[in-house]
């Protein structure tokens, strides 16, 4: 049976990711794929990773706090070391709908796609934040003009890779940045793009946690830096 | 020849900055390429504070009106490229520390399973 391994960046969500974490291992079970989540603690100073642990759930753990794409490059470095078939990310926070792996997952077991990103503009009753849809337009604009990939939520934190995505995607970005690389990355390796449309679950404490529209200024430098090195 | 007392203080501070380009080659702090750099920037510096008219003659030359607004161009533009040059190097840094937590990361995930 092929491997599929459910990668979830954390810090610092004890508040709500033993809740989380149950709702996933409910609805893995019926996954066509055999599925290990693993939780990457990223230097969190609550008890997230003692509440993974309880739950019977890997955790990775950064020593000290190095940021989104830090994780996920931890994540996707740990399915390569376990040569899984496939790697998904989900954000830890609750906002993502575990109902929707499959969504993300189906195109690349259909070898449709190496990358799938989760939309939330592709969902029918999308209910992201007017700010948020403005911040995600600017962002996939620039995604467009830098990378040319056509792309309707460069930000979704909920992605699916195939294998061959895992064995050529190297993250060199640390934060919020590595989602408009992941874009450079596709392009690099040639890679097949494609959406699902997927829910997310607005709470007060997801949008709290969410990325800061004031934070866009600074990716898109730290985004030219990584560019120019 | 007389100096103006700005002259002597300007020349004073830039040999005082090559003698620690030397040093810093000799102790091995710094790469031949970099001492080339930084010691040609000191004693170009050390020409134009020495021979103003120098300078004007180069600006002439490019096209801007006095010396001393060639010179501050130049320090403006050299000044952005070198905080570029260090911003990317910290980045570099940044990344590298990544590396080095995520290869902890996965070597303790490594030993806990050796144990059980």
């Amino acid at each position: 049976m092929k491997k599929l391994v459910l990668i979830l960046p954390a810090l610092n969500e004890a508040q709500v990711i033993g809740k989380v974490l149950k709702k996933i291992k409910k609805k893995v079970k019926a996954l066509p794929v055999k599925t290990e989540v693993i939780v990457v603690n990223d230097g969190s100073s609550d008890k997230t990773a003692q509440i993974v642990k309880q739950q019977q759930i890997k955790v990775l753990t950064h020593k000290i706090n190095r940021g989104l794409g830090a994780s996920l490059g931890t994540g996707l470095a740990y399915a390569k070391l376990i040569k899984a078939d496939f790697a998904i990310t989900m954000d830890s926070d609750g906002q993502h709908d575990p109902k929707d792996i499959i969504k993300v997952l189906t195109p690349i077991l259909e070898k449709k796609a190496d990358v799938v990103i989760g939309s939330r503009m592709l969902y029918s009753s999308n209910l992201m934040p007017i700010i948020r849809k403005f911040f995600n337009f600017i962002s996939n604009l620039i995604t467009l003009i830098l990378f040319r990939i056509r792309t309707t939520d460069s930000l979704s934190g909920f992605r699916g890779f195939s294998k061959k995505a895992i064995q050529k995607i190297q993250i060199k970005t640390d934060r919020m940045e590595v989602s408009n690389e992941l874009f450079l990355q596709i392009k690099k390796h040639q890679l097949k793009y494609s959406e699902a449309p997927i829910k997310v679950i607005y709470t007060d404490y997801s949008i709290q946690k969410g990325q800061k529209p004031s934070n866009a200024f600074a990716i898109v430098f730290k985004l030219l830096l990584r560019l120019f090195r | 020849m007389n100096f103006l007392p700005i002259q002597i203080i300007l020349s004073l501070f830039l040999i005082f900055a090559s003698s620690r380009v030397i040093l810093r080659l000799k102790d091995g702090a710094l790469a031949f390429k970099d001492f080339i750099f930084w010691f040609s920037v000191f004693v170009l510096a050390i020409i134009g504070v020495i021979k103003p008219e120098l300078t004007t003659l180069a600006a002439a030359t490019l096209g801007i009106g006095r010396g001393t607004d060639a010179v501050i161009y130049a320090s403006i533009l050299l000044l952005f490229y070198l905080i570029f040059r260090t911003n990317i190097l910290i980045e570099n840094l940044k990344h590298d520390l990544t590396k080095l937590v995520r290869d902890l990361a996965l070597k303790d995930d490594r030993r806990v399973k050796k144990e059980k």
